[in-house]
């Protein structure tokens, strides 16, 4: 009973936030927080306590850590069908760590409705734990769908708006009608593989388990495989599906782009890894060589423009698009060091990248810009958020010692075995990635100054936030090995589907 | 042979409304009363709905050649009945309470017409005959010209009144057309006779013309695309409770009896039949949703969604089989609900009558830190609409596309996935505007009061559904199912 309420809490806590707000403006900041801070305790308690060795793989029933079952809509087949591995419980870790850090980080920013600002914060993050946890493909749709719109709110209710004064709002119709449409894609690709699944075995199910045996021939394979990948193309972001990534990121406010950078990005990555490989093994082999280089491409076309940009947000949100094609490429290479470098490249990105986000954002409500022109010589005038600055630039290059060098050195010593080729170039992203984190540092923080006065320095609120990430991330590259252990499992199985594919002699299903 | 008894039992859903009418014009004959008006009228719409549940027992049952009284009629006599009884709350809200500051003119007969039209939809539900069609349809939509011109000492509703009787006068003139081809050919007014006798014979050219004009004629009432001209002006002009008739009574109704149309006479389905429909959804799709996008007023707004919507269901038509006569009735149903709550907030907007309906979108900005609730209730409307998870527009559309995918409609679906691509700008535009916070605007409000009557109850019920049924729709499945079109 414990997953429902791990998807229940969030909501419930949202709803709370907007009623009580007519009588203390404060009171739905901290109504939210303890409903992160319980969520994220649950996850960890989750950690402490579960079995991880366990997780689907083929041939054999599917094990979960946790499991919870339940009829809703008998016509289809469909059930509340929620689970927990390895897998998802690092990633509703994240989610529950991030979602403290969104409420934290906009107790200053956000003075306006308050309580139906944290409404939005906390059913996003509802939403995401529901991806995070659903097994039936309908309601994976539904929570896919549905963390959309409280999203949008986010961004166009709270967001700063640019140069026109309708930009926030295009920037979350953009976001949201890339995302929707390409939902639908899936969903038509969902519908697909079902009614295959109805017609060969006479069950209409939208169940996991079931349809990971569903017989399919190799052309409508790759067509549904297709349907699945575009929707998480596009939430991922691969590059010719990405431009609404930068628009909603300049745009949203700042704990709006910590979840968007942190967690929903990495809802893609996840529906990759446990919908898309398991369900078409052989057509995700077949198409791997071409997701690679698209995910080649991400590396060198978001640094490349993310090196161009003079919005510090639009600068890291182009440096997601670099570091997710890193993902992209462990997550279809096949290998299990790739897949296992592919999760903790996730997670150190979520936490540096929020962390990039939080920062530019202290930076913002200071200097009410984000246009780094504009900056410059900052070392002098702020004591504490440079420096800062610099550590997670620096572990956003890969430094050895955070998590992202093992991420990114994982993935690549992986994949290096099957395709040489690729890690090859993508290894050159790793410089393009320096040259853009020191250049922003280098405009941000170094140079002459452009006005005189020193600014105010960071209160304890803001300083530990930012510690505590970087914490983590100081000791996801130390001792990785936690981390490791927890997906081991998942990925296992996940490697022995794609191995299956790749030796037609031996089928596993 | 069945008891005299058995089919009045069959038919009392029609009756009493039929009742209800001329009860209604004698009370207004006998004395003006605006609250025994709607009170009669609501009490006897309520009667004919609860009478279903008795009338189902006798079903499936033919009454004369023309009624053919299932569960699927039933069904559907329902939703209409459910529909017509938002409608009347909704106008009583909407003409204001009976001694104060209103509607100037006479505000009782726009009950007898809603009753009157009801039973022309009841007629036209249960219809297997094509004269019952003719009879049931004029039913319905005479009493409508009155309807939307009913604001006549406005310009707008008087325009567009005029402009409907014109346009609908023509549209039955090409059905009446058709009818005497087909009837010439086939030599029977029966769906099943017409099917059984063209299958014989093969479909020569002068039967073409006659479904083709039967096509244009049920076209022009459900609005399709490019027989849709009309439904902006006349939604913009006709009063808001009238216009939600419009669109939730009138095509849902047309839209039964083209789906048993469609159904029991073979003949009517494939060939080029199924590439005209095919053409006219994707139009329908495109264009609805396409000119909707630069829409300010929110009932035009609403009128072109009405046209994308029908495409939408068109794609089930299409589809005939497996799946798609039960998601016509979810989406209809579904259809229906957000229909109604989305004019239903316009026209509590408007009410009291205020010359003109509060129906530009500037006047819904902000709307949200004045009214949370109404607010609420439409986001929820437009979220639906838009086929967005956690309402009933999402389980609609959902089944849509199964059907579309079981059928293998792959140019259809891709139509309907640009179409909702685009949709979502508009119903996103609306649900964004009603949160922005603009001072100094001019304001036009609901009465605060506005939860406490019957019409804001009505919503506020209607808005409740559409969530939980988004949430839990097994019920709706069942009942859905159960009420399946039994081919002959």
């Amino acid at each position: 009973m414990i997953l429902p309420w791990l998807i229940l809490i969030p909501f419930i806590g949202g709803l709370l936030c907007w009623f009580v707000e007519r009588f203390d403006k404060s009171m739905p900041r901290w109504i939210a927080l303890s409903t992160m801070a319980l969520l994220l305790g649950i996850g960890l308690w989750l950690w402490a306590s579960g079995n991880y060795q366990l997780a689907p793989a083929p041939g054999a029933e599917a094990d979960w850590a946790v499991q919870f079952k339940h009829v809703w809509i008998e016509r289809f087949g469909i059930n509340l069908h929620l689970a927990l591995d390895g897998l998802s419980l690092l990633m509703i870790v994240l989610t529950g760590l991030l979602g403290v850090l969104s409420v934290l980080c906009s107790w200053k920013e956000i003075q306006r409705h308050v309580g139906f600002f944290h409404l939005n914060l906390m059913w996003i993050l509802g939403g995401v734990v529901g991806v995070f946890l659903a097994l039936d493909l309908f309601l994976f749709f539904f929570f896919w769908e549905m963390m959309l719109v409280p999203m949008y709110f986010l961004i166009a209710l709270w967001g700063h708006s640019g140069e026109g004064k309708r930009s926030r709002i295009n920037a979350a119709t953009k976001f949201f009608i890339y995302t929707q449409a390409s939902g639908l894609i899936m969903l038509v690709a969902i519908l697909g593989l079902v009614f295959v699944n109805y017609h060969n075995t006479g069950v209409l199910t939208f169940d996991y388990e079931l349809l990971l045996k569903a017989d399919l021939a190799p052309g409508i394979e790759y067509l549904l495989m297709l349907g699945f990948f575009i929707a998480f193309a596009v939430k991922f972001p691969i590059v010719p599906l990405h431009s609404w990534l930068p628009d909603a990121h300049a745009q949203a406010p700042t704990a709006g782009s910590v979840d968007l950078a942190g967690i929903l990005l990495k809802t893609a990555a996840y529906g990759m890894i446990r919908f898309a490989l398991p369900l078409f093994p052989e057509a995700s082999m077949d198409f791997a060589p071409i997701a690679m280089s698209l995910g080649l491409l991400g590396i060198f076309y978001g640094a490349l423009l993310s090196f161009a940009q003079t919005d510090i947000k639009r600068l890291i949100a182009y440096s997601s698009v670099s570091h997710m094609g890193f993902v992209l490429i462990g997550i279809y290479s096949g290998s299990q060091l790739a897949l296992q470098g592919a999760v903790v490249l996730m997670i150190a990105h979520g936490l540096s990248a929020a962390a990039l986000f939080i920062l530019s954002g202290q930076l913002y409500e200071r200097l009410h810009t984000r246009d780094m022109r504009e900056m410059g010589g900052l070392w002098s005038r702020l004591p504490w958020l440079p420096a800062l600055s610099l550590f997670f630039a620096a572990a956003s290059l890969g430094l050895p010692g955070t998590g992202n060098f093992i991420g990114e050195f994982v993935v690549l010593f992986g994949s290096f075995a099957d395709s040489p080729w690729v890690v090859v170039i993508a290894t050159f992203g790793l410089v393009l990635s320096s040259v853009y984190s020191l250049a922003m540092i280098h405009r941000a923080y170094f140079g002459p100054t452009k006005a005189e006065g020193v600014l105010d320095g960071l209160d304890a609120r803001e300083v530990s936030m930012v510690l505590v990430l970087a914490l983590l991330l100081v000791l996801l590259g130390i001792f990785p090995q936690q981390v490791f252990d927890t997906s081991h499992a998942t990925m296992n199985g996940v490697h022995q589907w794609l191995d299956a594919a790749l030796s037609p002699s031996v089928s596993a299903r | 042979m069945q008891s005299t008894q058995q089919y009045i039992i069959a038919l009392l859903p029609l009756l009493i409304t039929g009742a209800t009418a001329i009860a209604v014009m004698l009370a207004i004959a006998w004395r003006r009363h605006y609250g025994l008006t709607f009170i009669v009228t609501s009490a006897g719409l309520t009667l004919a709905l609860l009478s279903i549940v008795p009338a189902l027992q006798v079903a499936p049952l033919d009454v004369t050649p023309m009624l053919r009284l299932d569960a699927f009629a039933y069904f559907y006599s329902a939703l209409v009945l459910v529909a017509t009884l938002a409608c009347v709350t909704l106008a009583h809200a909407y003409l204001g309470e009976a001694d104060s500051e209103g509607f100037p003119g006479n505000r009782e007969e726009l009950f007898l017409l809603l009753a009157l039209s009801a039973a022309g939809g009841l007629v036209l539900v249960s219809t297997q005959h094509l004269a019952g069609l003719f009879i049931g349809l004029e039913l319905l939509s005479v009493p409508v010209y009155g309807l939307v011109a009913y604001a006549f000492f406005n310009r707008r509703s008087l325009e567009a009144g005029v402009k409907y009787m014109v346009l609908s006068g023509a549209g039955s003139a090409f059905m009446l057309f058709g009818m005497a081809l087909l009837y010439a050919e086939s030599g029977s007014l029966g769906f099943a006779g017409i099917g059984a006798s063209l299958a014989a014979q093969g479909s020569s050219l002068l039967v073409q013309a006659g479904i083709g004009m039967l096509l244009v004629g049920l076209g022009f009432k459900l609005s399709l695309a490019p027989f849709h001209l009309w439904t902006p002006d006349v939604y913009e002009g006709a009063p808001a409770p009238v216009a939600a008739f419009l669109a939730t009574v009138s095509k849902v109704a047309v839209f039964a009896v083209l789906l048993r149309l469609y159904q029991l006479s073979p003949a009517t389905s494939g060939g080029w039949l199924n590439d005209a429909l095919t053409l006219i959804a994707i139009a329908s799709i495109l264009m609805g949703n396409l000119l909707a996008l630069n829409q300010s007023n929110i009932k035009r707004l609403l009128g072109y969604s009405s046209i994308a919507h029908f495409g939408y269901l068109l794609v089930a038509l299409i589809a005939s089989k497996g799946l798609a006569v039960e998601a016509i009735g979810v989406y209809l149903v579904t259809y229906l609900l957000t229909t109604l709550g989305a004019f239903g907030v316009v026209s509590l907007m408007s009410s009291p009558y205020k010359g003109r309906d509060a129906d530009a979108l500037y006047e819904y900005r902000g709307l949200f830190w004045r009214r949370p609730y109404l607010t609420a209730v439409l986001t929820v409307m437009m979220l639906s609409l838009a086929g967005i998870p956690l309402t009933a527009g999402f389980i609609g559309k959902f089944y849509v596309i199964a059907s579309g995918v079981q059928s293998q409609l792959w140019w259809l679906l891709g139509t309907l996935i640009i179409g909702s691509a685009v949709g979502l700008f508009y119903y996103l535009r609306v649900v964004v505007t009603l949160y922005l916070v603009e001072p100094g605007l001019h304001r036009h409000d609901a009465p605060s009061n506005w939860g406490q009557r019957a019409g804001g109850i009505m919503l506020l019920a209607i808005s409740v559904l559409a969530f939980f049924l988004g949430v839990y729709p097994q019920p709706l499945l069942d009942l859905v199912q159960h009420a399946g079109l039994a081919v002959l």
